[in-house]
Formats: C-alpha cells, structure tokens, sequence
C-alpha cells in the first residue's frame, strides 16, 4: 500500500513498455454516488494511476474547467471527509493506487495528523498539494511519512536549477512537471522548451517524471510521454466525464501504451 | 522611514503560526525574487530617497494629525485626535504602498503590473502609481464591487488601468484576488503583482506594512509635538489590515499604548452576515498565508459581507492573526449600522466624510472612550475618505438624510 503501490505499478507499467497515464477527475462532480463507476472505469481502461481532486471554494491553481468541476462538487454538498468514507468503503472495489489532489485548508480542517492517518485506512497512496511548496511542507511531512503516504511534488517551468534539484531529490511516488507557466486547463501548444526542461527533470531524480498542466489531446499524451516518463490529464477527463464521452478517454489513455506509440 | 522596530516575521515570513508562503511552485521564483529585491531596496538610501520624494510632493505627506474637538465633546472622555489618510492623493492611505511597490516593481527590471481591488480604493492607487511610473496596469475587481463602486472604476480606467471584472464566486474582493494570483501565475515573468493589503504570501504582509508604516511614524512624531507624550489610545480599522498595520507597528513595542482594531460585523455576528474574521473565524490557509479565515468545516471559504466593500474579505493579514493571540491588539466587530452612525457622527461634528472602511473605527473608538479620561487621549486612524461611499450612504440611509 502507499509509496510501495505506487512504486511498484509505475515500474510495472513502464517494464512493459507503455508509459504512465495518471487521468484527474474532481470527486464528487455529478455527485460522490459516481465516484466508484467512474474510478472502475479508468482502471479498466488503462490508467496507470488516479488522480482525484478535492473540490475547493480557492482553487488559484486551477483554470475554468476545474473551478467549474469544484463548483459541482460543492453544489453536491462533497467534503474531504465524505471523500475519504467513499474511498475507504469501495477500497475493495479496485487496485488502481489513488492519489488525492487539494489544497491546503481542506487538509488543515480536517486536521493533518487525522487526515494522514486515514488517507492510509482510506487506501489513498499519494498526495498532490498545488499550494504547498517545499518551503511549508514540514507541516506535513512527518505525518505522511508514519503513514506511508508519498508526497509528489510539483517542478515549474519558472523554478531555477538549484529549486529543481531540490524538488526532484525530495519527490515520492512521481516529480509533476508543470508544463504551462499558468492554470491548469487545455493548451494547443507547448513552449518549445517543455522537452528539455522535462529531460532535464529526468537527470534530476529516480523517480519517474509525469508531464501536466494543458495535456489535452492524443498526439499531446503521445509527444510529452516521449521526454517523460508520461502524462496527467486533467481537464479534458473532467469535460469528457461531463459530456460523457468516455470514448476520448479511452483514446487519449490509449496514446499512452506501446502499440499506439509507433 | 521604514519601519525597523517590528521583530516579526522571521526568515521564513512566519509570525508566529501564522504567514508564510502556500503559493503554486510557478509563483516561488518571484516571491524569492521580490524578497531580495525589497532587502536590497531597504539597504539602498537612493530608493528611501526616491520613495520619499514621491510621498512628499506627489501623495502630499506628512498627512495631519488633527485634534477633534467635536469628537472630543461628544464622546466625553479622552481628547480625540484624526490622523488624516484621507487627504492623501487618491484620497486614502493605499496610495503609500502602490507607490512604494510600482517603485520596487522597476527595480526588478518589470514593466507590468496587476492588482486586485475591493473598493476601488487600492485599484486607484495602483493606476495612479502606474500612470506617474509608466507601468502596464491590470486591475481584477468582483462583478459586484464593480456595480457597488462605479466611480472608482471609471477612475482607474481614466487613469489608464484596464480593468477585468470578475464573475467568480460572489463577484467580491476574494475573487478579485484568486484571479489576480492566476493572471499573475500565467505572467509572472514580467509582472508584479502589487497586493493592496498586508495579506498573501510572505514577504507580502512585511512588505505592505513597511510601506504603511510611514502612518504610525508620522503619527508618533507629531503626537509627541502636540503633547509631549505617546498617545493611550489607538484605533483602526482591520480588514485585510494594511492601514492598522501601518498605524500600529511602530507603537506594537510601546507597551503603554492600547491597541484597537474594528472588524465589519455586517449585519451582526449571529446572522452570519459579516466579515469578523478574528472574532468569528478560524486558522486556516488562504490566499498565500496561513491566518484566521472565514470557513466551514469542511475548510471551504465562505463568503464574507460588509456594507463597505474595502472590509468584506474573508482572510485578514497574518500579523494582525499574531496579534490577536499574543494579546497586543483587541479587536472587535461593529455592524453596518453601527458604521453609518459613525459616518454620520464624524460629518458633522468634523465635517470630514470618511468612508465606510474608516466609519468602523470612528464608532469603535466611541465604544473605547467610554472607559478613559479627559486627561487620555485617543488616536484614530481615518484611512479615507468617504467621496467613494456617498451612493451607498444614500441608499442606506433613504430619506432620512434630509432630515
């Protein structure tokens, strides 16, 4: 369970040629009743692991599409709470590791000692935290540590060198390469840099390196894989899952395996 | 001036629990960035001197301090002093930290700056800085900011600001600010973002209240002029907080001086409609800074309300949130109705409108005299004028204002 869960499926995945598909969905958007069909659904389709974002009334990292999703999921009266009862009582349901994506004052509500403790009873892996760099994290490192829970941190395209370093030696589970300077949302088109800076994360650190931020189309999972290790999809899940189109997923989750690449 | 007396934040921008940076990893480099910069500029006398320069002929400081003698006799207690934001440029003490920070902006080789603003009264500052500076100017403001305060957004725009209003949320100050802190994730490069209270990641609130406590400074100094002493008495008023940071920091080590800050109350705390993020609100995470906030249980941010728009925030600075619980300061709520007396109180007993922000404090500071002497006294801080409010006034106020 935990950091090891991770671990060991993203070496499976990348062992067998494919490359790691991390899909986000906002939990509780269309209500938490989904939650579980929709969890079945990507594991079945391929995703390597789930990301699942906890709505917050703040989200200053996220654009459009996820504040939208957030708004949802309030509406439906989700809590970080009711989240975690779900996780906990469907955890036999799947083998997908779960990584749980919020910011920090849901966490602090809900106390950060009780929350690491039953992330781990909840069967939740990892942990994104958009508003957390390193220079707080010792709030909660100590916490998530007793309870296995890995904390993946975020790269910018603004960090300088040293930061990077930094970053990559401290991440578990994955290094997150933001690879917009900006919100998360759908991009066309990525700075011509994003690759070096992505191959340049890979020196850094022994963890595999996941490409996020604006990953919105097949040949996007497919060009961004290439200097990474994979992607995480974020928005264009959310819209898919809302419009119900669950044939896209399938085909940007696709782009990421060993055939689809040539 | 700055002020060197305060011993927090530390290294980290924490004061006490509270402060610190919870900013995306995107934004770190500049708030570093930004740290450094303002060291240096501290260390620079050329920069003291330029900042000096724009306050004195351009903002029209040192502002008053003016004895209030129709305060005086009504409240029945302590002699009652103004310290006078309001004639500043602009007509508020904002001004103070717009200039200080578009100075600081093209010091980091930037040309571009975006801001948030409740009132307006910051945004007008920050177009004005801008305009006198040659910056590029953005400024974020709630869609009902936007409705409630129409002059101060068709003064920014005169003053060459584009203004974006926002839909988000209840279209208020805190969505003004979730939205400027994207823009500015998405433009960091070129762009400084000048928060307009003593809020948001470190160094922030340090910076903010430096820049602001030019108005304690001032108000020491003439105090001790008119009555060779430290004043007893000090009130503010606290939404986010710069302008009682401002007045307070010098006095914060003088311990014969009592401080006092008044958070909007709205239409009183029980009804749930109100801004009284210390008397009613919880530790949280907002915003860049760890402070008390306005929250569910859960941790989702409510939303706050004030009759005035400069005080209807959810969050309020870190230091304030340090001051509260080291005891230094006591603050308390006074409603919206309570304000306009006030408002209505300081217009005719000193003919100065103030505005609503600064109404709050006029009544706190009513509520405070009742326990002191005739051979006390009491500063006020009157942080702006009420030109900005007379709408909403009239509103409230109906028919009887011409009674």
């Amino acid at each position: 369970m935990g950091k090891e869960k991770l671990d060991q499926r993203f070496q499976e995945t990348l062992n067998k040629g494919d490359k790691l598909f991390v899909p986000y969905i906002m939990a509780g958007d269309g209500g938490l009743d989904v939650l579980n069909e929709r969890i079945q659904f990507l594991e079945a389709a391929g995703a390597t692991a789930l990301e699942l974002g906890i709505p917050f009334s703040d989200p200053v990292a996220d654009g459009p599409t996820i504040q939208a999703a957030g708004l949802r999921a309030l509406g439906e009266k989700v809590t970080l709470r009711g989240v975690m009862k779900k996780l906990e009582e469907t955890k036999a349901d799947r083998s997908i590791p779960i990584i749980l994506m919020t910011y920090m004052n849901p966490i602090f509500a809900y106390g950060i000692k009780a929350f690491a403790r039953d992330s781990a009873k909840a069967g939740v892996d990892g942990l994104i935290i958009p508003d957390l760099p390193m220079e707080e994290e010792s709030r909660l490192t100590g916490d998530l540590t007793q309870n296995n829970v890995a904390l993946i941190r975020l790269a910018a395209l603004t960090s300088p060198k040293e930061r990077l370093e930094k970053i990559a030696q401290k991440t578990e589970g994955f290094l997150y390469a933001v690879t917009v300077k900006g919100t998360t949302g759908a991009q066309t088109t990525f700075a011509e840099t994003v690759g070096e800076y992505i191959q340049e994360l890979k020196k850094m650190t022994d963890t595999p390196v996941l490409a996020g931020f604006g990953v919105s189309t097949p040949d996007h999972v497919r060009q961004l894989s290439e200097y990474g290790d994979g992607v995480v999809v974020g928005s264009q899940i959310v819209n898919c899952f809302h419009d119900n189109d669950r044939e896209t997923i399938q085909k940007l989750i696709q782009a990421s395996k060993k055939q689809a690449a040539h | 001036m700055m002020n060197k007396q305060t011993t927090v934040p530390d290294q980290a921008g924490h004061f006490g629990q509270f402060g610190g940076r919870f900013v995306p990893e995107t934004l770190m480099p500049a708030i570093l960035e930004l740290e450094a910069a303002y060291e240096e500029a501290q260390k620079d006398p050329a920069f003291q001197k330029e900042l000096d320069g724009y306050l004195k002929d351009y903002v029209g400081r040192e502002t008053p301090l003016t004895f209030a003698k129709g305060l005086t006799e009504v409240f029945g207690g302590p002699k009652v002093y103004l310290k006078r934001e309001d004639l500043n440029h602009t007509g508020a003490h904002k001004i103070n930290n717009a200039i200080g920070q578009a100075l600081l902006t093209l010091r980091m080789g930037k040309r571009k700056v975006v801001a948030e603003t409740g009132a307006g009264q910051h945004g007008v500052a920050t177009a004005t800085a801008c305009a006198l500076l040659d910056l590029d100017c953005i400024i974020f403001m709630g869609k009902e900011d936007v409705r409630r305060q129409k002059l101060n957004v068709f003064r920014m725009e005169l003053l060459g600001a584009k203004i974006v209003s926002v839909d988000q949320g209840e279209g208020t100050l805190k969505d003004a600010v979730n939205e400027a802190m994207r823009y500015w994730v998405a433009n960091v490069e070129d762009t400084h973002y000048i928060i307009g209270s003593v809020v948001g990641p470190h160094p922030f609130p340090k910076i903010v209240r430096d820049f602001q406590s030019v108005i304690g400074l001032e108000t020491k100094k003439q105090f001790r002029e008119v009555e060779n002493k430290l004043p007893d008495a000090i009130v503010t008023c606290v939404g986010g907080g710069s302008n009682a940071m401002g007045m307070f920091a010098p006095f914060v080590e003088e311990e014969s001086v009592k401080l006092y800050g008044a958070e909007a109350a709205g239409k009183g705390i029980s009804s749930g409609q109100h801004a009284a993020t210390l008397s009613a609100g919880k530790v949280g995470i907002l915003h860049g800074m760890m402070s008390y906030l306005l929250q569910d249980e859960g941790g989702q941010v409510t939303e706050p309300y004030s009759i005035s728009a400069g005080l209807d925030y959810p969050g309020i600075g870190p230091e304030h949130s340090y001051l509260m619980e080291t005891k230094r300061v006591t603050y308390a709520g006074i409603t919206d109705d309570e304000a306009m007396d006030g408002l209505q109180l300081l217009s005719r007993k000193e003919g100065i409108i103030p505005a609503l922000e600064t109404a709050h404090a006029i009544t706190y500071a009513q509520k405070i005299a009742q326990d002191m002497t005739p051979d006390e006294s009491l500063v006020i801080c009157l942080s702006g004028r009420g030109d900005k409010d007379v709408e909403t006034v009239r509103e409230k106020l109906g028919g009887s204002s011409h009674g």
